[in-house]
């Protein structure tokens, strides 16, 4: 399990980095190395240039406003964790990130890595998602800005071109009034989820979204459907598929189970 | 006289070195530039035969020194790997060579070896060799194994490598008589040992001394030993096999010569370089071994008191493409199935199987959680049937303290009778009874029904034959220090062997713990050993070097009277001095009989001086007395007639979400009896060990193969080793000590205890949690969640 032979540079500056990636089709960014290492060292990747971003000056903020949190792409799952002032904005960035792996994984890997890496069973693109938040790219002809519901095109795949660095992610604060909960089910602490759950209960519409359902990370407008009849409603428009560790069956009980739970949390008296 | 340390929770001396991260495993064995690596190229089917293996564009690649494949190997090293263990029932014992000849039978299995420079370089190398495979249709699974429909070996018909069969009356006039009958039909997945540290062997080569050192991670470094002269052409005494530390074994290190350890040291010495060969994970998923994958029929006649008449085993073995390890798992289950139970009339028959994945070799406890799954579940649906409690039928069957020996009237793995030594089982269900609360479960149960929340408590009951034979021995050596260096030959992977034979030693020579050394698995320091498995180590090496320190302190006794001019027998040795009792102003250091015990010509220092011939001794007499050899030394050797019987009983409180299926443990208790205890702290650390390994066992991890035979899993991603937060929080332990006659410190092992009775636990308090019947093990919450609905479409 070692990577096939591939090039490294770690550049100062954005210029150099996307001028790195421009130089070389093959070449791929690294960030935290917490998805991207081991699928080198599975040589289920073999990128021919290793762009690391870890020496980009600017990086590694965690800027709060009453608008919302903006997280560097340096900024680590366990920075953006132990934020008070970014819990307290959008509370869901904790509720959600303390069922991002482990201690170790956190303190390494990004939340902006692992929003771009783009697996439906992770936390964090789907809490982008629910949350109608966005990624500023940067590349060879200037910077954009990508809608989370533009973010995600396929299973482990992202609309970010091959020459493009995601700078920072933006997750908007939780509006007055407005309530989030999160739930998820995993077979050990801290492993992926086998379904998680966000709910965003605002100015009278429900949204779940969910972790590990569908082959994308997926949100569900639940707006106006009694609880007890939410969780087949949600169902009606999920994808649940089974794998070694749930049946499909299974994973749609705990669709079930995790939907109520969520929303009730959400909605309950305070 | 200062106080015994046998009995007490001594430190362990390894975790120092351990824990600030010095320990020195193969792979921390020659670090230097100059050492190459090895790559293994490895079957990605599996079933096929290799029409051709291109290997041209691999010397190309830069760094690469050297490629074999099976064409390459010469002698005995083109032989098949040996069998290691035969037996008259494996009429079609069938080994794979040291790299594939011809075809393949498992994903993982090695066809070309390659070293280079580093293990990057030889990756890429291996990436480059074109093997043209003819794929077959494989076997997967005891179903299919069963079916034959298709052969995993052409001349193996059936798939059937043993068939065995040991009844100790008529079963089925037994059966027909019994009043009561039941039938149960059970499954146990397959999981593995997976150790921390993987395989890993360094060799190098010493023209200067014509002579093969090998550093390997074992479990018997004796037996590395003679296979690799044996196989390399060399003489035993050309080859030294040392075992440093070892992450870990639980039995899969015992199975020997892997492929590797046998062509690192080829390489060695065909290159004239250090050599070293580090197994990765998905290597060890893939190619070392794998264990417990069981199908189990089972017949029962019972009175109505819940007596076992008859009981009638039907078994189906996966033991994967191999047969390496001969049967010693299956002959273990069909064994110590009877726990500590007498049934009248037992019959069992077993088929051993092959399929076409990784071979099965013994992983702690070796068969018997399947055993005591088999006899457990059993116990528990007798109970059900008659309503009776579990733990009332039980009591009913057991050996009593008063039966003792005992005879099953079977023949045990090592080919000896199975008769027990001693024990008290009632007085352990007492005991467990206590422990986990047994009595006060309705209410317990009652209260958390009241809250919603569902629980149920669960019990098992095993016997282990532990400290199987041959023999072990020891070298204990009191240098002129005062120092005292011990050496036994079988291995250590992590159990704290250096401290409880350090007690032993202190004990029994009366010198201080401190100044004990204790080597393993060096085969310098000790040739004859056997190895570490089957719960042996404190029993075998334990007992010789009990007897070897023994003949040490005669010695010293027998040099220090003539120093002191004393008798023998009024002498006593307290922390390393030898003194009259009852003067201590007469006394003498075990350092300064050490240098007494050796009369020198030559003094080196002032210590020395005070040996020399003109010093020691009586002038009319030879220097080293006729029957006697220089040194304060002595070896010994421990071989008893048969194994010791420990035994013990887990019980187990579980909570299931009635909505997700989760599994939760709540509480967990175990009750051991390993004879007398040497040091307990050492004794419970194997026994949490054994129950998180159980845990995984159960509840998490199995091998998912799908039906081409490819290891969907083989990761720590997904194969679910539980974390520190699945494990139970606390394990409730109790110990009896029902002393073994069989050796002289009494004593039983207590390795592999803790594992046996998982899979039989977790069911019986899943089972009475849920009300519906577990008859399959490992179960996971998607599992149990179509259980229920299964069950209720059953009963609606
Ligand atoms: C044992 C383990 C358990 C884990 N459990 C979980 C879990 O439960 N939930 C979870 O969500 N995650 C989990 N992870 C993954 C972890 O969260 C990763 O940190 C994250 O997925 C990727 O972030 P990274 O910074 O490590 O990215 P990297 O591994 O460095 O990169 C990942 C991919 O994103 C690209 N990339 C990274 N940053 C940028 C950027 N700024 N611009 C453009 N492309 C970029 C890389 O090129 C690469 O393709 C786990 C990881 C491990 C090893």
């Amino acid at each position: 399990m070692k990577p096939a032979p591939f090039d490294y540079v770690r550049p100062g500056s954005l210029a150099d980095a996307l001028a790195a990636l421009s130089d070389d089709p093959g070449a791929k960014v690294l960030a935290g190395g917490q998805s991207l290492v081991p699928l080198l060292s599975m040589r289920l990747a073999a990128p021919s240039t290793l762009v690391d971003i870890n020496g980009l000056p600017g990086l590694d903020g965690v800027e709060v406003t009453d608008d919302g949190v903006r997280v560097g792409a340096l900024a680590r799952h366990a920075d953006v964790l132990a934020h008070d002032e970014a819990a307290r904005v959008q509370p869901l960035l904790r509720l959600a990130l303390s069922h991002v792996a482990h201690p170790t994984i956190r303190n390494r890997g990004t939340t902006v890595g692992s929003i771009v890496h783009a697996d439906a069973a992770a936390e964090m693109p789907v809490v982008l998602t629910l949350l109608g938040g966005s990624v500023e790219v940067a590349g060879p002809s200037g910077t954009r800005t990508v809608p989370a519901d533009e973010l995600y095109v396929g299973p482990l795949e992202s609309s970010l071109a091959h020459d493009e660095i995601a700078t920072s992610a933006f997750f908007p604060a939780l509006a007055p009034g407005a309530r989030v909960a999160f739930a998820e089910i995993a077979r050990r602490h801290g492993d992926y989820a086998l379904v998680g759950a966000a709910a965003l209960v605002e100015g009278g519409t429900v949204r779940v979204g969910y972790v590990s359902v569908n082959d994308v990370p997926v949100v569900v407008d639940l707006t106006g459907v009694p609880v007890e009849q939410m969780a087949d409603a949600a169902l009606a428009q999920l994808e649940p598929a089974g794998d070694i560790h749930a049946t499909a069956d299974y994973r749609a009980q705990l669709v079930r189970v995790l939907t109520e739970r969520v929303v009730r949390e959400a909605t309950a008296d305070e | 006289m200062t106080t015994k340390l046998m009995g007490t929770g001594v430190q362990r001396v390894e975790d120092q070195r351990f824990l600030r991260g010095l320990g020195r495993y193969a792979d921390d064995v020659a670090v230097d530039a100059s050492t190459l690596h090895c790559a293994v190229l490895r079957s990605p089917h599996a079933h096929a035969r290799i029409v051709d293996i291109d290997v041209a564009d691999v010397l190309d690649v830069d760094g690469v020194h050297a490629v074999w494949t099976y064409d390459d190997l010469t002698g005995p090293m083109a032989d098949p790997l040996p069998l290691l263990i035969p037996h008259p029932a494996l009429t079609h014992g069938r080994t794979q060579y040291a790299l594939a000849k011809d075809e393949v039978n498992y994903m993982g299995e090695a066809i070309a070896f390659v070293v280079a420079d580093d293990r990057y370089v030889a990756e890429d190398a291996v990436g480059r060799i074109k093997v043209t495979y003819d794929v077959l249709p494989p076997v997967v699974g005891i179903a299919a194994a069963r079916a034959a429909d298709r052969l995993v070996h052409d001349d193996v018909p059936g798939n059937v490598g043993a068939r065995m069969e040991q009844n100790t009356g008529d079963v089925e006039a037994a059966l027909a008589a019994a009043p009561h009958r039941l039938t149960l039909d059970l499954d146990v997945e397959r999981s593995a040992c997976m150790p921390l540290e993987g395989r890993g062997t360094v060799a190098r080569w010493d023209p200067d001394i014509d002579r093969l050192q090998v550093w390997t991670s074992t479990q018997t470094s004796t037996g590395v030993r003679a296979v690799v002269a044996v196989k390399l052409g060399l003489d035993l005494r050309q080859v030294d096999v040392i075992t440093p530390d070892v992450g870990g074994g639980f039995g899969v290190k015992i199975n020997h010569p892997w492929p590797e350890e046998l062509l690192v040291p080829l390489a060695a010495r065909t290159l004239g370089r250090t050599v070293k060969f580090t197994e990765d994970r998905r290597e060890h998923f893939i190619s070392s071994a794998h264990e417990r994958g069981q199908v189990q029929h089972i017949e029962v006649g019972f009175d109505d008191d819940g007596r076992l008449l008859a009981l009638d085993v039907m078994f189906w073995h996966d033991h994967g493409a191999y047969t390496p390890y001969g049967l010693i798992v299956p002959i273990i289950t069909s064994t110590q199935l009877l726990g500590p139970y007498k049934p009248d009339v037992y019959r069992v028959v077993f088929e051993s199987l092959y399929t076409n994945t990784v071979m099965v070799t013994p992983y702690r406890g070796a068969g018997r959680p399947q055993g005591c799954y088999a006899m457990e579940r059993t116990m528990d649906a007798i109970a059900a049937e008659l309503g009776k409690d579990r733990t009332e039928v039980r009591a009913t069957n057991f050996i009593q303290p008063d039966e003792f020996p005992f005879e099953q009237g079977l023949v045990f793995q090592d080919g000896r009778e199975l008769t027990y030594d001693s024990g008290d089982y009632p007085a352990s269900l007492e005991k467990i009874k206590a422990l986990i609360g047994w009595d006060d479960f309705p209410a317990y149960r009652a209260e958390m029904a009241a809250q919603g929340r569902r629980v149920g408590i669960g019990l098992a009951c095993y016997v282990e034959g532990t400290g199987v034979g041959p023999y072990e021995g020891a070298h204990v050596h009191v240098e002129t220090s005062g120092k005292v260096k011990v050496a036994t030959g079988l291995t250590t992977q992590g159990q704290g062997h250096a401290t409880v034979f350090a007690q032993l030693v202190a004990d029994e020579l009366g010198c201080r713990f401190e100044d004990v050394e204790v080597v393993t698995g060096d085969t310098r320091r000790m040739p004859y050993a056997v190895g570490t498995f089957a719960s042996r180590a404190a029993v075998m090496s334990g007992s010789a070097i009990h007897l070897a320190a023994r003949k040490a302190k005669q010695k010293a006794l027998t040099i220090a009277a003539e120093a002191l001019e004393a008798s023998p027998d009024d002498l006593q040795i307290v922390d390393g001095v030898v003194s009259v009792k009852g003067s201590p102003g007469s006394a003498i250091d075990l350092g300064t009989v050490a240098v007494l015990s050796n009369p020198l010509r030559y003094a080196f220092d002032e210590a020395s001086k005070a040996a020399t011939q003109f010093t020691v001794g009586d002038a009319s007499k030879p220097p080293v007395a006729e029957d006697e050899e220089p040194g304060l030394e002595g070896t010994d050797f421990y071989s008893p007639e048969r194994s010791t019987f420990a035994s013990g009983m887990h019980a187990v409180i579980v909570e299931t979400d009635p909505l997700t299926a989760e599994i939760t443990v709540l509480k967990y208790a175990v009750v051991h009896d390993c004879g007398k205890l040497i040091n307990p702290t050492i004794v419970e650390g194997q026994i949490h060990g054994g129950v998180a390994q159980g845990v995984g066992g159960a509840l998490y991890e199995r091998m998912v193969y799908d039906e081409s035979g490819q290891l969907l899993n083989a990761s720590f991603m997904d194969f679910l080793m539980p974390y520190v937060t699945e494990v139970p929080d606390g394990i409730d332990i109790d110990h009896l000590e029902t002393p073994s006659p069989l050796n002289p410190l009494g004593i039983k092992g207590a390795g592999e205890a803790g594992v046996i009775p998982s899979a039989a636990v977790f069911a019986s308090a899943i089972e009475d949690a849920e009300g519906l019947p577990i008859t399959a093990m490992p179960i996971s919450p998607s599992d149990l969640f179509h259980l229920r609905l299964a069950h209720a479409e059953e009963t609606s």
